[in-house]
Parts: C-alpha cells; structure tokens; sequence
C-alpha cells in the first residue's frame, strides 16, 4: 500500500514536470485548429492556419534556410572538423595544445561575443551576403564540438594500423579512408549530430552575424510581437518526436531484449 | 606528406574566424579613434552596467538552483526505473531540447499572455529560463545516476541505512560531477542570455546580454560593446575556473564515499 502511494508520487511528479514541458507547445498545437486569433479563446476548428503557413513566403523560406544550413554547415564542419582532429593528433604536444586551446573558444565563449565577433569580422571584410554570413558562422561554432568528439576516438585507436596501411602500399588519403575513418566514425557521426542540432536551434550568433537572411529563430524574434502562426510549433514538434522516437525505440528494443533475457536466466539459477 | 598536414585547412578558418574576430573585439576594447586607451574599460566597470551584471547573475542562480531542485528528482527517478523505461522517458526530456527554444519561448509568451498577468515581469522571465534550461540539468545528472554502481546502495542497505540516509550518504556524494556540469551547462548560458529577457521580460528587465545588444545594434557604439564583452567573458572564465575546482573537490569527496565501505 505504501509502496503503492509512493509510486503514485513519483508518477505524478514526473508527469507534472512533463507537462510543464510540453504545455506550452501543445496548447499552440491546440489553438493552432482555431479561427480566432487570440489564444484561450475557442471561436471554431479550421485549417486556416496552415494554409497561411504554406502560403507566406516569409515562413517556408525561414524552413529552407534552417534546413539547408543546418545539412551544409553540419556537413562541411564534419569533414573540416575530422582532418582537422586526425591532424592534430599526429602533432607534437605544445603546438597540439596551442591549436586546442583556440579551438575551444567558440565554446567558451557565450553566444553572444561569439556572434558580436563574426558581425565585426564581416563588417570589417565588407561580406554582404546574408547566407554566406550564416554558413561561415555555424561551420565556426561546429567545428570545435566535432572535433572533440572526434579526438578521443583517435586517442583510443592504434596508430599502427595506419603505419601498416601505409607500408603496405597505400597513399595516405587511402590509408585515413580505409583504415582510420572507420575506426573512428562513431565519434565522427556524434560530432555531426551534435554540429547538425546545434546549427538548427541557434539563434543568438545567427542574429548578431547574419544580414537580411532569417533562419527560423530570426524569424521568429522578428515576428513575435505581431504574433507567430500557431501552426509552425505543429510542423516543428510532429518530425522532430517521430525522429527521435524511431532512433530510439530499437536501442528500446534491445533493452527489453536482454531485459527478458536476463530475467530468464535469472529464473534457471 | 606528413600526417600533420591534414589540420592546414582547419588552421587557415581557425586563425580567420575564431581567432581574428577574438582580436577584433579586443583592438576595440583597446582603441578610440585609432589610439591605445583603457577609457573604455574603465566606462564599462560603471556602476550602472555592474548592477546590470549582478542582477543578470542573480536570476542566473535563481534558475541554476530551481533546475537543480526540480532537475534532481527527475534524474534520480529515471534512473532508478527498469532501463527499457527509463530510455523512453528520457527521450520526452531531450525533445524539447531539440525544438526551437525561440518557438518554445514564444509560446509561454502567449499562455502567459492569454492566462496570466504576469507577462513582462521578473517572474516570467524566471520561468522562461528554468522552462528552457531544465534538460540541460536533467541530462548531466541522470547520466552519472545512471552509471552508478548499484551494489553501492546494496550495500549501504545491507549495512542498516534507511533510504534517506543512503541517498545522503551515498548517492548525492556520488552524483556530484553530474551535478556540477548540470550547474555549469544552466548557469553560463543564463547569466548571457538574451533572447529570453526579451520576448518575457518585454525590456522591463534588463539583463546583461541586452545591455550588450544595446550598445552594439541600437548605439553602434563597437568600443564600449566590446569593452562590455571582455568584462563577461572575463566572469565566465572565472566562473568556469570555479566550477572545474569544485568538480576535482567533489571528485575527491565521492572518493570518500567510496572509503566509507
């Protein structure tokens, strides 16, 4: 009984936590089927919303420019970042330091000095161009967190393999892309997730780099007073819940596996 | 060629831009009209722009110490249910990391607004930064809690620890490095936040970063911006240093739990 009421607790604690979480988003979800323009407010169920989304330029451009930035910045910091790390590695320690400690700047540094400083850079080249600006920024803010998930991966690899690749007749961009890549992609591919998550909810660095070229968020901040189309928080938050869930249920799935599993053999002994 | 090599186009954008534009700030800081000056330092430690700074820290410790209380139980639960569960659960804590936080603000922005009459205050910008950084404590933690050895608490309950104690006595000590990067990864980024002062706190309360954005977009004065930017960036190091000190002290106490058995 007791166990039972303490359970109930805890149930309610996490679930009143969720829902603080969620709250906002679903009742935007919620209103964003109503006619009427104020929230809390139910005047009728319509589309009317979404139809405006897919009409106004203004939003789908924002969604290409968030998407297409977040592919080619997540991908060019990808592959900067991974030659960068394999480089690093083979150097000698002082020179290795002096590069790493740079490279952790953008990290360090709160969002904001780092868009201040790319704004001052760009105004002191004279880039103009809006998406040129963005790009350059998200590839900078990306790179250190691929390179540091790259570098330990390296670390825990052998060097010899690629000696041996070597000896054995192949050039070194063969022997990096037969031997030592695979042996450190699983650090490459959560470097690129990483740079991909980080590029696609930015905001602050895009704002103060960026020219005339909104992202999502810049959109959003531009927007907010007059009001954002209830229905964009739909078209956000319906992919990005499918996604996870589907990465996740397999390891879900193998979980509950060896759970069983276990329990069996649990039950032989 | 040697292996090295391999880094030459990433230096190049390095000393480019992460470097250079690092440089600039500081020629601005350094520099009016050309000329070596320390006049705009001494302008941005004002008075004024320091109580700007202390009250953009104290709702920075308002939210790390609500995350932490909030963000505690829920690691501490996940991590005590079977993992298949726990996995699942965990998914719905990272989802809201991975949408727009602009969007999410927004909407508490227009619940406040529709429901409530607290929009445009302190408070609401309070709860705005606890809503946007309570994952980023959940996460840290739970990942520690979830890496701990269990046969600890066995036997901490072998030994006669009711569950209170065993918690005080040996899994709080434990936990202390989840603790301290939760702190770390809510309270940096909410002594600089920005965005969420403003669509909140509508500009009745000015933080820091607003006073950054001020000098920069609405005066276009970049010498005092910059000389405002090194002061920040100047509190953040040392409160990284703090926290990295605080880790290796709380690496060592966990040790000592460790010595208790």
């Amino acid at each position: 009984m007791v166990k039972r009421l303490r359970n109930f607790f805890k149930g309610t604690y996490l679930g009143l936590i969720l829902l603080f979480l969620y709250a906002p988003i679903l009742i935007l979800i919620l209103f964003s089927f109503n006619e009427s323009k104020t929230l809390g407010n139910w005047t009728g169920f319509t589309f009317g919303w979404y139809e405006k989304l897919f009409r106004s330029s203004e939003i789908t451009d924002a969604i290409v420019v968030t998407t297409t930035l977040a592919v080619l910045s997540s991908l060019i910091a990808t592959v900067l970042g991974t030659f960068a790390a394999i480089g690093l590695h083979s150097m000698k320690k002082r020179r290795r330091m002096l590069i790493e400690n740079i490279s952790q700047l953008p990290m360090v540094n709160p969002d904001l000095v780092t868009g201040i400083s790319l704004m001052l850079l760009f105004l002191a080249i004279g880039l103009r161009n809006g998406y040129i600006r963005l790009l350059i920024a998200h590839i900078t803010f990306n790179l250190p967190y691929v390179i540091f998930s790259v570098l330990p991966k390296l670390r825990q690899s052998s060097d010899m393999l690629y000696e041996a690749a070597l000896d054995l007749g192949c050039t070194p961009l063969m022997a990096l892309w037969r031997v030592v890549i695979p042996d450190i992609l699983p650090g490459i591919i959560s470097g690129a997730i990483l740079a991909f998550t980080l590029s696609i909810d930015d905001f602050v660095v895009s704002f103060f780099a960026g020219n005339g070229v909104d992202n999502l968020s810049m959109y959003i901040y531009a927007s907010a007073r007059r009001g954002v189309n209830p229905a964009l928080s739909t078209i956000i938050f319906v992919p990005v819940v499918t996604l996870l869930l589907i990465v996740n249920i397999r390891s879900i799935r193998e979980e509950r596996k060896r759970e069983i599993q276990d329990r069996k053999v649990g039950m032989k002994r | 060629m040697k292996r090295s090599m391999f880094a030459g186009p990433y230096i190049v954008w390095m000393l480019i831009f992460i470097l250079s534009p690092m440089l600039l700030i500081l020629y601005y800081a350094f520099t009016s009209d050309g000329s070596f000056t320390l006049q705009n330092l001494v302008e941005a430690a004002q008075m004024g722009n320091i109580r700007v700074l202390l009250d953009s820290i104290r709702l920075a410790l308002y939210t790390t110490v609500l995350c932490l209380l909030l963000g505690y139980p829920v690691a501490y639960l996940l991590s005590r249910m079977k993992k298949a569960v726990a996995t699942l659960l965990s998914v719905f804590f990272i989802v809201p990391m991975w949408m727009n936080f602009l969007l999410r603000t927004y909407a508490w922005k227009s619940l406040l607004g529709a429901f409530t009459n607290i929009l445009y205050t302190e408070a609401a910008v309070l709860l705005g930064m606890v809503y946007n950084f309570l994952p980023f404590m959940i996460l840290p933690i739970y990942t520690v809690l979830m890496k701990l050895d269990k046969s600890y608490i066995e036997a901490a309950q072998d030994l006669g620890a009711n569950g209170a104690l065993t918690f005080l006595r040996v899994v709080l000590p434990l936990s202390v490095s989840g603790i301290i990067s939760g702190i770390t990864m809510v309270f940096i980024p909410s002594t600089t936040t920005f965005a969420i002062s403003q669509l909140l706190g509508g500009g009745m309360t000015m933080l820091y970063g607003d006073l950054i954005y001020m000098k920069f977009i609405t005066e276009q004065a970049w010498s005092a911006g910059s000389a405002l930017a090194i002061m920040l960036l100047i509190f953040v190091l040392l409160s990284m240093a703090i926290m990295r000190r605080a880790e290796s002290a709380g690496g060592k106490q966990a040790e000592g739990g460790n010595r208790l058995w």
